[in-house]
């Protein structure tokens, strides 16, 4: 077979030569023509600074080439080396023969350009079409990615879609001239899982059906499982290990590839829940640690000037759960589902339009029992502050005193979360992300909370770091009594913690009962959907089928009410909602 | 409610605001009209004399009667007689504005035209020898005051080469449009040598912005030119700033420059506010200020009407 793509020995250096930082350190690979090959690591592996070096676009974020050759068969069968190409060669053969998709659909393409004129733009560069026959390959092109309705929507703006329709959109335009090698960063990373498998299925769909070669760079080897032919894993900007599919993910080498496989959460369907907390066991009738009833949350859309509100949006329509001490209840959904919503409103973070709270039998969540853990450690810490007046911050806004108790409980939680004692002193720029989502949990710990809501707590760390804070959290719960209410989108980091899992839907809970029971035996038709969705390493080379489904709108009319739940029992502790 | 009703409404409110407090600046500044106007020649007056001539430009009302026929004259687009001219507000005014007008468009013309390329220039040479020689022309264009702009203008090009008329009676651009553009090239020069600064300064740095968005990066990947990436894709999204600084820079320039109006003895609005204001010509500061606002507002209005033009996500809807 003959390669597409000859990669050796890539070294990629940022920066001028006296502090030129070297990113890149001599990566080989090679791609016979219509194969993929997956490049996986964890952030600052170096995994996309090689696949931007691919195209050339490392120049323009500031990266060189130091050295090493990019071997590239063109159509016609020369060879033409990338590295030493002149820009002018390499502005026809990118979007041409060469395209790319990123990470991030809603802020890749131009907001205030149309879709139309952005997709029309690849076969006015490289196809030489204007007017309307560029107009009618444009559409061409989004029914080609299974966008309904495309001849109106090439006159919208991006703005105007969601995020799984651009990334289509962004795949419309990188096949628009059906291009010999795709190269896809991430392309799902900030998809939700269903659309993460929608656009799994299109890539495999297009790359039977055109043949092209593709480099698809992830940090999830569950996707890898579904799509690649060959394995290249990086760390530290070097490749550790590479090889076809099934040997690497079988019999993998390097210790590291050892990690990732085995340190890293993989959904098993149910198989690896937590066994140490069994609510039927507990002794007579225990008081919930939190029980949350008919919780409501409309926010109301504001009319025109002196026309009454049209509706609100529902973020969260009538949920119920209870949380036993020493127990996690996982919430999981997709974006917009009302997860987040439901989360601040028993925080007090936002105001329920109905629907009572009480802690442990006692209405309200008052006082300082409920504590909060966030998503993003870089953004939940003041740069400003030290870790002390971090650790002081929820008792002085408690109103006491930071005295020597205090003190002291901050120096026994960073013991417990594995974090030095002269960390007192430092300031949040000096931790690692992981570190820091440990300051988070801390912080979160002072006030002694018989409650944590921990909100995607690990969804922004990298995978491997992502166990090591499961485990200190089951750690803490353990130690502590603590109950959480884990907000996930993430079903294999849920497997890993919850006792309970609840199935949030369109503001709504659709399936609630024992983790092992909702993850194993789903039986509501869109936990079935979640679950089938969920990547994993066991599912090899699939054919997705592709399912363009859309989540329905939270937008209800005045005075809307939804309907009373009917619900179906599967077992001691396992409900689900009755479907129409 | 729609954000331009809004807008709309909220008009009125300052315009009411701005009147009010012209109304009441002016008359707590020592000095009366009169006396102004007749200068050493009031003393020879009676006192009769005086209060008949008071009388005659309203000037002996109390302060709510005065104001309400002052605004309820503003309505039927009477801004009261100017006790200086001895003619109606309104007419010095229009006498006056085509100057400042047409002096804040070439300003502007001249601002826009170098001030956005060359920060674009810079932009794609981050850091580069042209980047810093930019940055350092932006640097003291913006620190230098008209003034010494002008006079030096004036000292090299009018007295040294001769090239340009320093001075003399003004011509208006309808009678002699090459006379006129001769007189009026220098002063819109001085007046755009710091608005070109902050346009360069700005536009430099929202294309740096925007040259490391996302969208720029799918660009250059689609393979488009160098030249299409940046004027086609980033400086649309670079551009919403500019319109901002441009349409308050605009705004200020339409209440007349006084400085660079004295400099080159130009009969523009802002002398003329000068000239109110010494001579407390109560109606005329008034008026003209009144006017000045209405000319900021509505500036302000169409900027605002710019930004849906340039950017599809700021929608004129409430929600």
């Amino acid at each position: 077979m003959t390669s597409l793509l000859r990669v050796s020995n890539l070294r990629v250096a940022f920066g001028k030569p006296p502090v030129q930082k070297e990113i890149v350190h001599g990566v080989s690979f090679d791609i016979p023509a219509g194969q993929t090959l997956a490049i996986v690591g964890e952030s600052g592996s170096g995994k996309s600074v090689t696949a931007l070096s691919v195209n050339r676009l490392v120049d323009y974020g500031g990266g060189r080439i130091t050295s090493g050759e990019i071997l590239y068969t063109r159509a016609d069968g020369s060879v033409l080396d990338l590295v030493t190409a002149p820009e002018t060669t390499l502005e026809k053969i990118r979007g041409a023969e060469i395209s790319m998709i990123f990470q991030e659909p809603m802020t890749s393409l131009n907001p205030v350009l149309t879709i139309g004129t952005q997709v029309e733009e690849a076969f006015r560069l490289h196809r030489g079409l204007t007017g309307a026959q560029a107009r009618k390959a444009a559409k061409d092109a989004l029914d080609r990615v299974r966008i309904s309705d495309a001849e109106r929507r090439l006159s919208y703006c991006p703005h105007q879609f969601s995020g799984g329709m651009l990334q289509r959109v962004m795949i419309a335009i990188a096949l628009a001239c059906n291009p010999r090698l795709l190269i896809a960063d991430e392309p799902t990373t900030a998809l939700d899982v269903t659309v993460q498998a929608q656009i799994m299925a299109l890539l495999a769909e297009l790359k039977r059906e055109t043949g092209m070669g593709m480099i698809f760079i992830t940090h999830d080897l569950g996707l890898v499982a579904g799509i690649a032919d060959q394995v290249l894993v990086m760390q530290g900007g070097e490749a550790v290990e590479q090889g076809p599919l099934d040997a690497v993910l079988d019999n993998p080498q390097h210790p590291y590839t050892r990690h990732l496989l085995s340190a890293v959460p993989h959904f098993t369907s149910g198989r690896s829940v937590r066994t140490d907390h069994d609510r039927s066991a507990a002794a007579g009738k225990p008081v919930p640690a939190l029980n949350v009833q008919d919780l409501v949350v409309r926010f109301p859309m504001r009319g025109g000037f002196l026309k009454p509100s049209p509706g609100a949006v529902h973020a969260v329509d009538g949920v119920d759960f209870d949380l036993m001490p020493g127990e996690t209840l996982a919430v999981v959904g997709e974006s917009g589902c009302g997860k987040s919503t439901t989360a601040r409103a028993i925080l007090g973070l936002v105001q329920p339009t109905r629907g009572t709270l009480a802690v442990h039998g006692k209405d309200g969540t008052a006082g300082h029992v409920v504590q909060m853990v966030f998503q993003n450690p870089y953004a939940s810490l003041n740069p400003r502050l030290s870790i002390e007046s971090i650790l002081a911050e929820p008792v002085t806004a408690a109103g006491h005193r930071v005295d020597a108790a205090v003190r002291q409980r901050m120096a026994m939680l960073l013991d417990r979360v594995g974090l030095p004692q002269d960390s007192l002193k430092r300031y949040p720029h000096e931790f690692s992300g992981g570190q820091r989502q440990r300051l988070c949990i801390a912080r979160a710990l002072m006030l002694n909370p018989s409650v944590v809501v921990l909100d995607e707590a690990v969804s922004a760390l990298d995978v491997s770091v992502q166990a090591k804070v499961l485990e200190l959290l089951i750690d803490l719960q353990r130690e502590f009594g603590l109950s959480y209410l884990f907000v996930s989108h993430d079903m294999a980091v849920v497997e890993r913690i919850a006792h309970r899992v609840a199935v949030l839907y369109a503001g709504q809970v659709v399936e609630i009962g024992r983790a092992a029971d909702v993850l194993g035996t789903p039986r509501h038709s869109y936990t079935r959907r979640l679950i089938d969705a969920v990547p994993h390493i066991d599912r090899r080379r699939l054919d997705y089928a592709l399912d363009t489904r859309q989540v329905p709108s939270l937008v209800r009319p005045r005075g809307f009410e939804p309907s009373p739940v009917a619900w179906v029992s599967h077992g001691p502790d396992h409900l689900s909602r009755t479907e129409a | 409610m729609n954000y331009l009703t809004r807008r709309l409404l909220t008009f009125p409110l300052v315009m009411f605001g701005v009147s009010v407090l012209v109304f009441v600046a002016i008359r707590l500044v020592p000095g009366d009209a009169i006396t102004a106007m007749l200068g050493t020649e009031a003393g020879l007056l009676t006192p009769e004399q005086k209060a008949a001539l008071a009388s005659y430009f309203g000037l002996d009302q109390s302060w709510w009667v005065q104001y309400a026929r002052w605004i309820a004259g503003v309505f039927s687009g009477d801004l009261g007689l100017s006790v200086t001219y001895g003619k109606p507000v309104l007419d010095v005014i229009l006498d006056r504005f085509p100057l400042t007008l047409q002096l804040a468009l070439m300003a502007m013309v001249i601002a826009l035209g170098t001030g956005l390329p060359l920060g674009v220039f810079a932009a794609t040479r981050n850091g580069k020898a042209a980047d810093l020689g930019v940055r350092i022309l932006a640097m003291i264009g913006q620190s230098t005051p008209s003034f010494v702009v002008g006079l030096l203008l004036i000292y090299f090009l009018s007295v040294g080469f001769g090239v340009l008329p320093a001075m003399g009676q003004f011509v208006p651009l309808w009678q002699d449009p090459l006379t006129n553009l001769g007189q009026m090239i220098l002063p819109a020069i001085t007046l755009g040598f710091a608005f070109t600064a902050s346009v360069t300064r700005i536009s430099r740095s929202a294309m740096l912005d925007v040259l490391s968005d996302d969208y720029v990066r799918t660009a250059r990947a689609k393979g488009a030119p160098a030249r299409r990436v940046i004027w086609r894709h980033a400086l649309p999204n670079a551009l919403i700033p500019v319109v901002t600084l441009s349409g308050v820079e605009f705004g200020y320039l339409l209440g007349g420059a006084v400085l660079v109006e004295q400099i080159y003895a130009l009969p523009g609005l802002g002398r003329l506010v000068l000239e109110a204001i010494l001579q407390r010509d109560y109606a005329l500061v008034q008026g003209t200020v009144l006017f000045i606002a209405f000319n900021f507002l509505l500036v302000n209005l169409l900027v605002d009407l710019a930004y849906v033009a340039l950017d599809p996500r700021i929608r004129l809807g409430g929600n």
